[in-house]
Order: C-alpha cells, then structure tokens, then sequence
C-alpha cells in the first residue's frame, strides 16, 4: 500500500528535509555528496529544502538522543502526509557504537516510525541513492536474512561402531585420509 | 565584457562534458580495500565468540541454547564495518566484502545467524574471569545474551547447577 502511495504521490519528485539528530557529521558529508554534480539526485527530482513543512522525506543521521528527540519529534510532525523516513547510517539505524551511552536513546525508530534502512557508516553515496532508488521501485534490494544451521556434527567423534577391520588393521571410517 | 565571460563560461562548461555518473544503470568499483559488509562463513566458524566480544558495536550476539549448540547472531543494523572482527577471527570465517547497497525497507533482512555446533571442552571448560579462584570453578561460561532485545549482556553469571553433571563431584554454592 505504502508503495502504491508511494508511486501516486511521488511520481515525479521528492523533496527532501536534512534532520542529524546528534551524529558525528559523517552521513551529512555524504548526503551533501549526493547533491553534488557527480552524483546529481536531482536526476531523480531530489531537492533538499530547508524546513520540514515543505518536505516529503526525512532523511535522519544520527542515532535519537536524549537532548533532541523533542525536536526530531517535533519537525516529523510538522511534515505533511504522506511522508517518508530514511535513516541514514548505523547510528540512525540501530544507534551506532554508542548505542548504550548515556545520551542515546538508541535508533531513531525509537521516536518516530523510520520506512527504509540504509545501513553503512557513513554509507557509501552510492549506497544512499541505491536506497532512495528501491524506495522509488527503480531497484530491488538485494539484502535477505542469512541463516545457517548446522545438521550434523562437523567434527568426527570417535565412536566404536564406526571401527571396521581392514586386513591386520582396525581403521576408523569418519577420519579423512591426510 | 561581461558579455564576453559570459561566453567564456560556457565554453568552459560545454569543455567540461558529462561528470554525472549514472549511478544506478551503471556502477563505479569501489576502492580495493573498500569494507563492506562482513560475511560470516558458517562453514568455518568454530563458535569462538572472539568477533563478539571484540566488536565496538556490540553488533554480534551470542547465545548458548545447550552445551552443544550455540547461536551467533549478526544483526546489521548497527554495523561500523570496522572490520574488527575479521581481524581477530582465528579462522578467518569473516569477510568484509564489497557489498554496499544494503538498503531496505526492513531491518531484519541484513542480518545473519548462526547455529553451530560446539564439542565440550576437555579441560575444565571455565575459561572465564572471575573474582575468587572458587567462583570460577563455578562458572559454566555460557553466554546468554538477548536476541529478543537485541541487547548484549555484558557479563555472564550462569553457575552450574546443584546437581553438577559428574556425579561424583559435588560443587558447593552459596
Ligand atoms: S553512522 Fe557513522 S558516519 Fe554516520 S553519523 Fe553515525 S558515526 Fe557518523
Ligand atoms: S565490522 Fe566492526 S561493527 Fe561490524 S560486526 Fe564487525 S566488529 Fe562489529
Ligand atoms: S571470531 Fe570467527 S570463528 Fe570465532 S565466533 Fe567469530 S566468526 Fe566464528
């Protein structure tokens, strides 16, 4: 549903709002990267705005922190619906190597509900546009969860039923030959 | 003559061509030694934990369900890509690729698990600090940290049972 709006609302531009909650300035020097000729998101009618009223995105950096998480708060509320939120690096993500500092709160999901992820620190600006792109369905994401489970022992135990006699020898079965 | 810099402007941005990078239609490689995201190789993990406790994040958790089965969970989402755990890993399990475009629109899609297997050690198996030599003998040294909570429990206080597990060696608690 969410992407339906998506597409209907933002067909042709996303006009985006700029909010570091208390991050190290790493992810602001790469959003800026992304404005920059090289990488131009204006090819996809991104264009930062200076206050959140006229903005259809939120990009977030940095992780909820005790000092600002009124005002992240408060300038989410003053976007207009729809409204999107990126977080923007581990910070905003899942809060970063500080996660369990006194000041963090943690994720900026904490406070305000975040719609994609583009995890990195900083993230690559490759890695950003790439993330605007899967949200404006330009792209699928290439991430699934990995899980590996293990359904036999890996190392040989030594067990008596697996002695066989060879000739004069008695020759375990589980060991591989060196 | 500000007409004629006008002019000498635009042949100078017309000499200047095409700068953009077409990003998601075509890609630049990254710089060789680029860290991207670490992949874990389950085949040649031994369940150590040595990434676990040496990641700045607290990224990985570890937890023990038995003596035999231990569950190694990478979350992603607070990854530095530091590569510290590539570093200390002993087996060389974990590499940091080149993967960058991680993007999604839930979090739980960067992150892996692990369930491995792990033989009991044939020593005293207590490898773990503790304040008195008596409490140590105690100590199973099983991790349980909270993957419902994605939290890192700093210090694991599982003491064996009352009824130990050699049945001739009866271990006094307090
Ligand atoms: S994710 Fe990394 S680069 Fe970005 S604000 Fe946090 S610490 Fe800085
Ligand atoms: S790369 Fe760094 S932050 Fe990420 S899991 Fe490894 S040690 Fe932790
Ligand atoms: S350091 Fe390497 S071998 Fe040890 S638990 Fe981590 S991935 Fe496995």
């Amino acid at each position: 549903m969410l992407k339906n709006l998506c597409q209907k609302m933002f067909g042709r531009s996303l006009w985006v709002y700029h909010a570091n909650s208390g991050g190290c300035n790493g992810c602001d020097i790469e959003v800026l990267n992304v404005l920059t000729p090289y990488y131009d998101a204006e090819r996809f009618g991104i264009k930062l705005v200076g206050s959140p009223r006229h903005a259809d995105v939120m990009l977030c950096q940095g992780p909820a922190m005790r000092s600002t998480a009124k005002a992240l708060q408060r300038a989410y509320e003053a976007m207009p619906a729809p409204k999107l939120v990126f977080a923007i690096g581990s910070c905003a993500c899942g809060g970063g190597i500080w996660f369990d500092s006194y000041s963090v709160l943690g994720p900026v999901e904490k406070l305000i509900p975040v719609n994609y992820y583009i995890p990195g620190c900083p993230p690559r600006p490759e890695a950003i546009i790439y993330g605007v792109a899967v949200a404006l369905d330009l792209v699928d994401k290439k991430t699934a969860p990995v899980q590996f489970k293990q359904t036999e022992l890996p190392i040989p135990r030594y067990h008596p039923a697996d002695l066989e006699g060879q000739g004069e020898m008695v020759v375990y079965k589980k060991i591989e030959p060196v | 003559m500000s007409l004629l810099s006008k002019l000498k402007e635009a042949v100078v941005c017309l000499k200047a061509g095409r700068v953009t990078l077409p990003y998601p239609a075509q890609t630049q490689p990254v710089p060789p030694r680029f860290r991207g995201r670490p992949i874990f190789d389950a085949a040649k993990c031994i369940g150590c934990a040595g990434c676990a406790n040496n990641c700045p994040a607290r990224e990985i958790l570890v937890f023990d369900v038995c003596q035999e089965v231990r569950i190694l969970k990478y979350l992603g989402r607070r990854c530095t890509y530091c590569g510290r755990c590539a570093d200390v890993c002993p087996e060389k399990a974990i590499t940091m690729s080149h993967e960058f475009e991680n993007a999604t629109n839930s979090i739980g899609d960067i992150q892996q698990k692990l369930d491995l297997f792990m033989s009991t050690c044939q020593r005293c198996g207590r490898c773990f600090k503790e304040p008195s030599p008596l409490e140590q003998l105690k100590l199973k040294g099983y991790r349980f940290d909270d993957l419902a909570n994605e939290r890192w429990i700093f210090r694991s206080k599982a003491y064996l049972t009352e009824e130990a597990a050699v049945d001739d060696v009866k271990i006094e608690l307090d």
